[in-house]
């Protein structure tokens, strides 16, 4: 499927500081997954993935508080999405360690890294101790 | 929070509806009080029907994964049934293990399961 730039919807923000704006998230991946076409495996896997991620801004970003940035992409020909969940909290020392199965800096539980890489075809994460945490997560259609 | 807990009693069995957007707290309410149904009601079987969720992330199934935990604690059998074919494949890629729960396609199948659970407990037992 061709994607005309001009029916390209704008990106579209979320603000991410209570339970409510989760279910916001899912909502708006749900609607840009489907405006580039995806199929509904897809969908589901984006959605989830947004939901994990959000979910990890609400329990460990200074005062739970952070966004998501969701924007339209048009790779090759292909279209996709991009979601860029962005925090001023702790930071992640270890990247590559909250990237491995099993880990966890508390609770037991992990922070769902590992399973959000698996259901996106790209996740990239920039972090430091005290600066914040910033998640890029890509899927395209197939 | 006001949740509304959409639940059925079919014969020994409690027929429990999830669907929409569920919050993390609608599901721990929803957890807190199927659980007491099954002991303030003594039901044999309790069915957990997730038909209605178009996501389950890690939250969702590892609540869904301790309500059966405790359903079964209290001596009643427990089945997730209608996990959407998206969803299911979702999860087994994401990495939630939910191997350990019985499982059937619907709410039909759902019920056989149950009775031959209640069967084959009964047997042993």
């Amino acid at each position: 499927m061709a994607l005309d730039a001009a029916n390209v919807p704008g990106p579209a923000a979320v603000t991410i500081a209570s339970e409510a704006d989760l279910i916001r998230v899912r909502q708006v991946l749900r609607a840009e997954a489907n405006c580039a076409g995806f199929g509904l495996v897809d969908q589901t896997k984006l959605v989830t993935a947004g939901s994990e991620l959000a979910r990890n801004i609400l329990n460990y970003a200074t005062g739970g508080r952070g966004q998501v940035l969701v924007e339209q992409l048009l790779g090759g020909g292909r279209p996709g999405v991009r979601a860029t969940f962005s925090d001023d909290g702790p930071g992640i020392g270890n990247v590559e360690a909250a990237l491995t199965d099993g880990f966890s800096t508390g609770g037991g539980l992990g922070l769902g890294l590992p399973g959000c890489r698996r259901l996106m075809d790209e996740l990239r994460i920039s972090s430091a101790p005290g600066s914040g945490t910033t998640v890029v997560i890509v899927k395209w259609t197939r | 929070m006001k949740v509304d807990v959409p639940m059925t009693r079919i014969g020994g069995t409690l027929l429990v509806t999830l669907r929409g957007e569920l919050d993390d707290t609608a599901v721990t309410v929803i957890e807190d009080q199927v659980t007491r149904e099954v002991a303030r009601a003594a039901t044999e079987g309790t069915l957990i029907d997730v038909s209605g969720l178009d996501v389950i992330d890690s939250f969702i199934a590892r609540v869904i994964s301790r309500m059966v935990g405790m359903v079964r604690l209290l001596g009643s059998n427990a089945a997730v049934v209608g996990i959407q074919p998206a969803v299911a494949l979702t999860l087994v890629e994401f990495g939630v293990p939910m191997g350990h729960l019985h499982t059937a396609l619907n709410v039909e199948q759902g019920m056989a399961l149950l009775r031959r659970l209640h069967r084959d407990g009964a047997r042993c037992g």
